[in-house]
């Protein structure tokens, strides 16, 4: 298996609070990795030294190497724009643009420089189908994207970071304000995806993460605990704290 | 493409600190000139013989505009004993005694007579306040007296709306902490509220104070413009600002540079206003 | 001697501040009113179209109104993409540092600044010193200094209020700073930014000390920005001050009022309207 991002010893404090230490982890090429792990164990930190976003936060160190096709993608010659192509976020609560469906989908591309109505309505298309939010919406292309339901909301931030065209998808906690009928939609998008692309998902439902992940990681106070197939961590943990979490003995 | 977006990026920086300056060149513009025109001729009368001095007569020599200085702080003062109560009062029945609605319909409208031109003011005060002053009271009716009102209204929107923004982030708490101990609510205003929003409410009066004093066009439409301090608040006067848009446009030579010199003396009081303002407001955030 | 019963100091109290808020509110009535009835009868079309004769004696307002249409709308030109691009510095491309606390200070500063002191500065600077002459240039440059702080603070206010959220949302998609602010955050404040441009435009109507020292006062329409004109508000106060005419004086004054009370007007329902939409 091809490894898509390649984490080498990520250490990260805000200040001097240590927040991940030496963390290692390889992610694959064409697999969904979860993310499990106790609020405050440093997930959400790691996705966004993935895609950068970790630049806006004040105070921050980095040491370590976080390669993406074996290139290191906090070196200073990387643009963080340039890497937000490549890498796509989809963030826990939805957060639609205040414009309409169509225009918040067609952003991305539009940035790319992508301008044609044609080009722009089938690349809006194609990522609402893939998110399973095509049907919904396609006669209200022009409403103003505010007015969709929360579930609807997330899809629609799911088919935004797929009109950007990206290799790496990353989800934090995509579901936890959806309801049952709304997580299976996503979860389903997410198993038509991954052919596709390099998904990592967060997720504090350890049953999400078995039921749609292909490897699992296990994350506790800023250090990786436990990484393996989604099988083997879920049916024999080789970690005391991992099979406490999956059993909800936790915290 | 992307190339050009972080071009663009960097350029859009360098362009934009540039704008952010250019407030600062503006405002050090507006020092420059001012003192370049104004303090030659303290050097030349003398610092004494122009603050110092008594009489105004620039095409013969005489820069005294002590006179004026007194005037302009008379106005502020006679101002602000008209707007300070009138406006605090009216701040603390917004935010303490009106419903939410009224305070919605009212703020904005008495923030609206802001807007009102100072002509206006002036042109009203001598049309229905100068009459008045003169057929009750006294004199020409272009007085110390009628430019206090005047210029007090015209303060009220600064007093209210800062002041009210005081006594509305004074914490709910502090006013429930008061009634639970069976206070009523005026001695709540008075022994709890006001006293936490104090030094919002003096900032408001001090820039109140700096509007009155840098106010021009509807103070020489009233103040009748004599040259000596006013004996009683029934004289004319003239201001440090009144004196300047009186001679402007016909002044030349020493005139001018008197006219600048003038202007030099406002700015620092201003800016002494404006230090203690600020001052104020801050200490109140610290809070 | 009784003591006085504290519920009843309580009630004269709110009787005092009740009455004393309807004393304020009454004079703004009065003074709208009194602006409007006397002017009244004097507006019509032909003193809103004709120009004035005998210095304003007969005919209309048309060159000072068209006047003050040219100072507005060139110093907001101006002063929008000035204020507008010192507020994006100071709220998205910096920290609070000595740097920001200076040019905060220069806002400030400008902000106190009373308009006379405007009028004093720009005579000397752009009519003498720059050779502008009294002209429609010398009044705009004055004017757009003026105004300056009063959109930056508005416009830096409008731009904070935008939700951070929306800013990561676009730089998650690959926007750069640039494009974010442009897609997102401008938009998002527009209502905000507005709303100061029309009060600064209020304020330019309004004002005179700076105006008369700068643009002048020619009874002519300016045809070019060297021009000299007259704004509304000082052809007022010179047929106000010179007691040419009480009725032209009364009649420019309801244009005057009532064009700076409508902007203001629209300024707060504008602003209004956006806050009530994002709460
Ligand atoms: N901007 C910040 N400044 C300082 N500390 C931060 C910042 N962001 C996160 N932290 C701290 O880093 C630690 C890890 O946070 P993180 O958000 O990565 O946890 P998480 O595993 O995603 O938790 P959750 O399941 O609650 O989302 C927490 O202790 C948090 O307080
Ligand atoms: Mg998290």
């Amino acid at each position: 298996m091809n490894t898509k991002i390649a984490i080498d010893r990520l250490r990260l404090s805000f200040g001097k609070n240590q927040i991940l230490k030496n963390i290692t982890i390889n992610v694959y090429k064409n697999t969904i990795t979860g993310f499990m792990g106790p609020s405050g164990s440093g997930k959400s930190t790691i996705i966004s030294v993935i895609n950068r976003m970790i630049d806006f936060e004040d105070n921050v160190e980095i040491h370590g190497k976080v390669s993406i096709d074996g290139i290191n993608i906090l070196d200073e010659s990387c643009s963080p724009v340039i890497l937000r192509r490549r890498v796509g976020t989809v963030f826990a609560v939805p957060i639609p643009l205040p414009r309409s469906i169509f225009e918040n989908i067609a952003y991305g591309p539009r940035l790319q420089g992508i301008s044609g109505r044609t080009e722009l309505h089938r690349i809006v298309e194609g990522s609402l189908k893939k998110a399973y939010l095509w049907d919904e919406v396609k006669d209200r292309l022009s409403t103003s994207a505010l007015k969709l339901s929360g579930g609807q909301q997330q899809r629609l931030c799911l088919a935004r970071t797929l009109a950007l065209k990206p290799e790496i998808i990353l989800l934090d906690e995509p579901c936890s304000g959806l309801d049952p009928i709304s997580t299976a939609k996503i979860e389903d998008a997410l198993n038509q995806l991954k052919s596709e692309y390099t998904i990592v998902l967060v997720s504090n439902n350890t049953k999400q993460i078995a039921r749609i992940t292909d490897f699992a990681a296990f994350f506790y106070m800023g250090t990786l605990i436990e990484y393996n197939t989604t099988d083997k961590v879920f049916t024999t943990p080789m970690e005391k704290q991992t099979e406490d979490y999956i059993q909800g003995k936790f915290g | 493409m992307i190339e050009k977006a972080l071009l663009k990026e960097r350029f859009v920086k360098w362009v934009l600190i540039a704008f952010a300056l250019s407030s600062l060149l503006f405002l050090f513009l507006i020092f420059i000139f001012i003192l370049a025109e104004g303090l030659p001729l303290f050097l030349k009368v003398g610092v004494g013989n122009i603050i110092g001095g008594f009489k105004w007569a620039p095409t013969r020599g005489s820069f005294g505009i002590f006179p004026m200085i007194v005037s302009s702080f008379l106005v502020t003062i006679g101002a602000l004993a008209i707007g300070a109560p009138m406006g605090l009062s009216c701040a603390i029945y917004l935010s303490e005694y009106s419903g939410k609605k009224t305070q919605m319909l009212l703020k904005p409208a008495l923030e609206l007579l802001a807007g009102i031109p100072s002509v206006v003011y002036g042109f009203l005060g001598v049309i229905y306040i100068v009459p008045l002053v003169r057929n009750y009271l006294g004199g020409s009716g272009f007085s110390l007296l009628s430019t206090s009102i005047i210029l007090g209204v015209m303060i009220l929107p600064t007093i209210i709306s800062i002041s009210f923004d005081a006594l509305i982030s004074v914490p709910k708490t502090y006013r429930e902490g008061s009634f639970a101990m069976g206070a009523t609510k005026w001695q709540t205003i008075y022994k709890v509220i006001l006293p936490s929003a104090k030094s919002g409410i003096l900032a408001s009066f001090i820039l109140g104070m700096g509007r009155a004093i840098g106010e021009t066009m509807a103070v020489i439409m009233i103040a009748g413009n004599a040259l000596k301090i006013p004996g009683s608040i029934l004289d004319p006067l003239r201001t440090l600002t009144g004196n300047i848009a009186l001679e402007l446009s016909y002044a030349s030579g020493d005139h001018r540079l008197g006219l600048f010199s003038t202007g030099v003396v406002l700015m620092v009081i201003i800016m002494i206003l404006n230090y203690i303002a600020n001052f104020g407001i801050k200490r109140k955030i610290a809070k | 001697m009784r003591r006085i019963n504290p519920r009843f100091i309580d009630k004269i109290v709110q009787i005092v501040f009740n009455m004393q808020a309807f004393f304020t509110v009454s004079i703004l009535i009065v003074i709208v009113a009194i602006i409007f009835i006397k002017g009244f009868p004097y507006v019509n079309p032909e003193f809103i179209f004709a120009s004035p004769e005998d210095m304003g004696r007969h005919g209309g307002i048309f060159p000072s109104i068209a006047g003050t249409i040219q100072l507005a709308l060139l110093s907001i030109l101006f002063a929008t993409p000035l204020g507008v691009g010192t507020a994006i510095f100071l709220t998205e491309y910096t920290r609070e540092s000595t740097f920001t606390k200076l040019i905060r200070f220069g806002v400030e500063s400008l902000a106190g600044i009373p308009s006379i002191l405007y009028g004093l500065f720009g005579f000397i600077f752009f009519v003498i010193k720059l050779k502008m002459g009294w002209s429609l240039l010398a009044g705009v440059l004055t004017i757009t200094i003026m105004i300056l702080p009063t959109i930056i603070r508005t416009s830096e206010e409008a731009i904070r209020s935008v939700p951070r959220q929306l800013r990561i949302v676009s730089y998650s998609l690959s926007a750069t700073k640039w494009e974010t602010i442009k897609k997102v955050v401008l938009p998002a404040a527009a209502p905000g930014i507005l709303t100061g441009i029309m009060l600064s435009i209020g304020r330019a109507v309004g004002e005179t000390a700076a105006v008369i020292f700068t643009m002048g006062s020619s009874l002519r329409l300016p045809l070019s920005i060297m021009d000299s004109g007259r704004t509304m508000a000082v052809h007022f106060y010179i047929l106000a001050r010179e007691g040419i005419s009480m009725e032209k004086a009364y009649g420019t004054a309801l244009v005057l009022v009532l064009s700076i009370l409508s902007i203001n007007v629209l300024a707060y329902y504008v602003m209004h309207r956006a806050i009530s939409k994002y709460s």
